[in-house]
């Protein structure tokens, strides 16, 4: 019941700030504060009492192993069930769900003053829906809460955006992320139902089950397509680059707290499909597509570097760092070492506490600017009290300075792909390079050069200070000291290369013959 | 063969409808009342979806002309609560109509009752008479505030266009009679067991024409947004709702029984159709400014998503076209219901341009989440009906491999998402100075107001929880005669 609690907490809560909006416009901040807090709490209290080091693959049996789970049949015409479960990945993400969730209340403290109750509504709920993502080991509840997430998003762009320059409305931007993920939602939706029709053909049962459809006995030909179909639904989340069309756009658009939410976790849901659905369920074909991916992922890194320097608005320019991070992410799940894989869980959890504190940075300088653009920028530093001082840590950890989790991530990504794919990765390598120049551009071009006005703003106040040092105490925490992350996730990425790697060793583990 | 206690108890519903319209229409004559009459209809429309559980225990019989089995029951329970819905509707709507108030129930009875009659109906000539029963008081419906111009467009146009339509079917039923000397599906079924020739197949096609314009089945559509924007919003309503689930059902009775159907090249031509309708009718609503208009271009995409279920004709068929048009159903009663609602104080156009409905959740936040769950269910996002709807359409077109269908499908939607969206983020944007229109303070305690409430709240039940309507569109599919 746990399980189902850490989904309805977030659902209930933004009914609440809804309903709370009467007593004035601080009920449903506090209330929404509140809500994530317990959210955090009992992913803390699970995560101190659970056992999460399975034991190795390959003692028992094949099937697959959860911390905790919980299931109640739903449709039982189609098989299908509300099948939540636990594991280490899931329990490191929703951790994070609920750490940046009330980043994200904080952030729109002072920024957010019209329909205040329904803002929190939305904010809430999209959490609730990732949370969805990450319990649910039923394809179509999966789904369910992959697509369902995409609604309050799509307001909180749409209504509480800004809008920028001729041509880029919010409702614009949030019309094209909603298209793109929905779009190909649907194509996921075709993949999920080929299998369970396989599965259907092979047993004459239906079911979505996921240790179930890992079963499924699948021709090269047919597991090749119902695996693209996952693939690109998770690229455009992720996004890779040929189908990232929408997140500059997105991200410029969408106020503090949804860029928060949107680099923070919904592109981590995208990676955490690949880890959990795309790599298991499809292990040969996922192995033939390696290659694909990995230069996909090439591609992303230097691409999202290129169009980063040349960017004006600060958000874009973050925002198309995320590809390249995400470029780097996208190597390591194909590369299907423990080591690329842990990395990849690493990167993960780094890049959203680096972009979160970037995107809360250029948040709380348009407060005090009120613009984005960095042409009007400049000469900052020592004017905004310590703002250029986090500014340059989130900075460094975005270009993957030793020292912060960026870089473990990074480095254990590059290492552990190495035995696989030693070209691709040192084409990689290059991508630091221009992670340095983007990121020095940004420094420059806001905090130094000749100031554009006199006077000075605002420090920051308490709230702002506290949000900071939080991410910051954890970048370096996780930069220092990562092992306690690495031991949560390793039983489930260990189970992850696993599946992955067996394909060339034997091919009994993926038919799932006894 | 004569007619038993039996038969008429099956034919329960149908003969209540009847009745029922026969009081209103004394009533009018001795007095007119406008809530007596709405009340009078209520409670007969109530009685005949009661009487439906005493139907399901015959069910299936069959006589010459109708067939009381699953397929029957279910579109009969659909209609019927369309019609209902519409009733409570039409009462809000005419409560400021400032004429004759009281013979729009007695349409809504007749047109009602012709849907009964044409979804049980397992011969052409019945076929024929359901089909203009439900469409001549149609006629009258959307004319109805006649001193509207475009009320008056919208009656004759689809009077006009209809009458064009019943001229092909005819024909088509003249060309299977002519090639196999019977008019009753099941002797069309025999004659027709050893292969059909060229004539036969015009005959079927043409009777698709037929109702594939009742469907505003692209290339048959153009009719369809004229006559949605013009009619009065509950006329609109049955049109989009009830009328449109009895022609579909008889067109999947047909479809499912009759092999002239079934050959190969009307396939394809379906295919085609359903392919070229979703695409044209999602294309189309794109540029519309007026809900209503842009409502019925919806319709039409989702028609087309329907009639996958007719090209496929096998497997998950019968229940995906049943999930469907409940869903469905729901759905627009929802959406068309709130237009009603909102129009209905006014004498006039309804409020139907894009740009009344700004900002109305600022105003009226219950009867917007109302009209954005419509709106979500439509587009078939998860947690709203919809979605379970397209869930099994795409479910069918995969496991019958018809990947071009779903592609249709997919591409179909990513289309609809874009209007669908407009349409919503209108309603939350606030913007000063603009023409607003609003409904009456009381709304939600109105029966119009309780009807769309309940709607919505169906939507989003069925969306979470679907497997009861799963289960009972199961049984009565399996309780449906004459598919083998």
């Amino acid at each position: 019941m746990t399980l189902l609690w850490l989904i309805l907490i977030p659902f209930i809560g933004g009914l609440l700030c809804w309903q709370g909006e009467r007593y004035g416009g601080m009920a449903p901040r506090w209330i929404a504060l509140a809500t994530m807090l317990i959210e955090l709490l009992i992913t803390l209290g699970l995560w101190f009492q659970g056992e999460y080091h399975l034991p190795g693959a390959g003692t028992a049996s094949d099937a697959v192993r959860w911390s905790m789970e919980w299931q109640v049949p739903w449709i039982p015409r189609f098989g299908i069930s509300v099948h939540l479960a636990l594991d280490g990945l899931s329990l490191v993400l929703i951790a994070l769900t609920g750490f940046l969730g009330m980043l994200a209340v904080l952030c729109s403290w002072n920024e957010i003053v019209k329909r205040v109750g329904f803002f929190h509504l939305n904010l809430l709920w999209i959490l609730g829906g990732v949370v969805g993502v990450f319990l649910s080991i039923d394809l179509f509840l999966f789904f369910f809460f992959w697509e369902m997430m995409l609604v309050p998003m799509y307001f909180l762009i749409a209504l509480w955006g800004h809008s920028g320059s001729e041509g880029r409305t919010r409702i614009r931007a949030a019309t094209k992320f909603f298209i793109y993920t929905q779009a190909s939602g649907l194509l996921m939706l075709v993949s999920i139902l080929g299998l369970v029709f396989a599965h259907h053909a092979n047993t004459g049962e239906y079911s979505f089950e996921y240790a179930t459809l890992m079963q499924t006995p699948l021709s090269d030909n047919v597991a090749m397509w119902l695996m693209l179909g996952f693939f690109v639904a998770f690229a455009v989340k992720l996004p890779v680059v040929p189908v990232h069309g929408w997140l500059p756009d997105a991200h410029a658009q969408a106020p503090t707290a949804g860029s928060v939410d949107l680099a923070g976790i919904l592109l981590k849901t995208a990676a955490y499909g690949m880890l959990r659905f795309a790599l298991p369920l499809f292990p040969e074909a996922s192995q033939a597509f390696a290659p694909v991916a990995m230069t996909l992922g090439l591609i992303g890194i230097f691409y999202g570097a290129v169009l980063a320097c040349g960017q004006q608005d600060v958000k874009r320019l973050i925002a198309y760092t995320s590809i390249a991070h995400m470029g780097f992410v996208l190597i390591g799940i194909y590369a299907g070492t423990e080591l690329a894989l842990q990395g990849v869980v690493l990167m993960m959890v780094a890049h959203a506490f680096s972009a979160a504190g970037l995107f809360i940075l250029s948040g709380q300088l348009y407060e005090r600017l009120f613009t984005r653009d960095m042409r009007e920028m400049g000469g900052l530093w020592g004017r905004t009290g310590s703002l250029p001082g986090f500014s340059l840590c989130f900075v460094a950890a975005s270009l993957g300075m030793p020292g912060t989790a960026n870089f473990l991530g990074e480095f254990l990504i590059l290492f552990g792909s190495f035995p696989v794919a030693p070209w691709t990765v040192a084409i990689a390598s290059f991508g630091f390079l221009l992670a340095a120049v983007y990121a020095l551009l940004l420094m420059q071009r806001v905090y130094f050069g000749p100031p554009k006005a006199e006077g000075l703003f605002a420090d920051l106040d308490r709230r702002e200070y506290l949000m900071m040092l939080s991410l910051l105490g954890l970048v370096l925490l996780f930069g220092l000291y990562p092992q306690p992350l690495l031991d949560t996730t390793s039983a489930a990425m260990g189970e992850v290369e696993r599946l992955f790697t067996a394909v060339s060793q034997s091919s009994t583990l993926l038919t799932g013959a006894p | 063969m004569t007619l038993t206690a039996t038969h008429l108890l099956a034919l329960a519903p149908l003969i209540l409808v009847c009745a029922t319209a026969i009081v209103v229409m004394l009533g009018i004559a001795w007095r007119r009342h406008h809530t007596g009459s709405a009340i009078v209809t209520v409670v007969g429309l109530n009685l005949a979806l009661l009487s439906l559980f005493g139907v399901w225990q015959l069910a299936p019989l069959e006589t010459p002309m109708l067939a009381i089995d699953g397929l029957a029951i279910l579109a009969a329970a659909l209609i019927l609560i369309a019609a209902l819905a519409c009733a409570t509707l039409a009462h809000a709507y005419l409560e400021q109509f400032d004429d004759q108030r009281e013979e729009f129930y007695l349409l809504l009875l007749c047109s009602t009752a012709g849907g009964l009659v044409l979804s049980a109906s397992t011969h052409l000539a019945t076929l024929f008479f359901g089909l203009e029963l439900v469409s001549m008081p149609l006629y009258g419906m959307l004319a109805y505030t006649y001193r509207a111009r475009r009320s008056l467009e919208a009656g004759i146009k689809y009077l006009v266009l209809s009458a064009a339509a019943t001229t092909f079917l005819l024909f088509g039923m003249a060309l299977l009679y002519a090639e196999t000397g019977h008019l009753d599906i099941a002797g069309l079924v025999d004659s027709a067991a050893g292969g059909i020739g060229a004539w036969g197949l015009a005959g079927a096609a043409l009777v698709i024409v037929g109702l594939g314009f009742k469907l505003s089945v692209v290339p048959f559509h153009l009719w369809t947004p004229d006559v949605y924007e013009g009619g009065p919003g509950p006329a609109t309503t049955f049109l989009a709702s009830a009328s449109k689930v009895a022609v579909f059902a008889v067109l999947l009775r047909l479809v499912m029984s009759a092999p002239a159907f079934q050959s190969d090249w009307l396939h394809g031509v379906l295919a085609v159709l359903a392919v070229v309708t979703m695409l044209v009718g999602n294309l189309l609503a794109v540029t519309q400014s007026n809900l209503k208009r842009l409502l019925g271009y919806s319709s039409i995409a989702h028609f087309g998503y329907l009639l996958t279920a007719l090209v496929i004709g096998e497997g998950l068929s019968i229940e995906a076209t049943g999930v469907y048009l409940v869903t469905y159903m729901l759905t627009t009663l929802g959406a068309f219901g709130v237009v009603t609602l909102i129009s209905s104080p006014y004498s006039g156009e309804d409020a139907a341009a894009l740009h009344h409905y700004r900002g109305l959740f600022w105003r009226r936040p219950y009867l917007t989440a109302v009209l954005t769950i419509t709106m979500l269910s439509m587009a078939g996002i998860p947690f709203t009906a919809g979605f379970i709807g397209k869930f099994y359409i795409i479910a069918l077109g995969v496991e019958a491999g018809r990947w071009w269908l779903v592609g249709a499908v997919i591409v179909g939607s990513a289309i609809g998402l874009y209007y669908y969206l407009r349409v919503m983020v209108t309603l939350y944007l606030a913007e000063a100075g603009m023409q607003r229109r609003d409904a009456p303070e009381n709304w939600a305690i109105q029966a119009g107001g309780v009807m769309v409430l309940g709607a919505a709240v169906l939507v989003i039940l069925l969306g979470i929880y679907p497997a009861p309507m799963i289960d009972w569109v199961r049984v009565m599919s399996s309780a449906m005669l004459g598919v083998g």
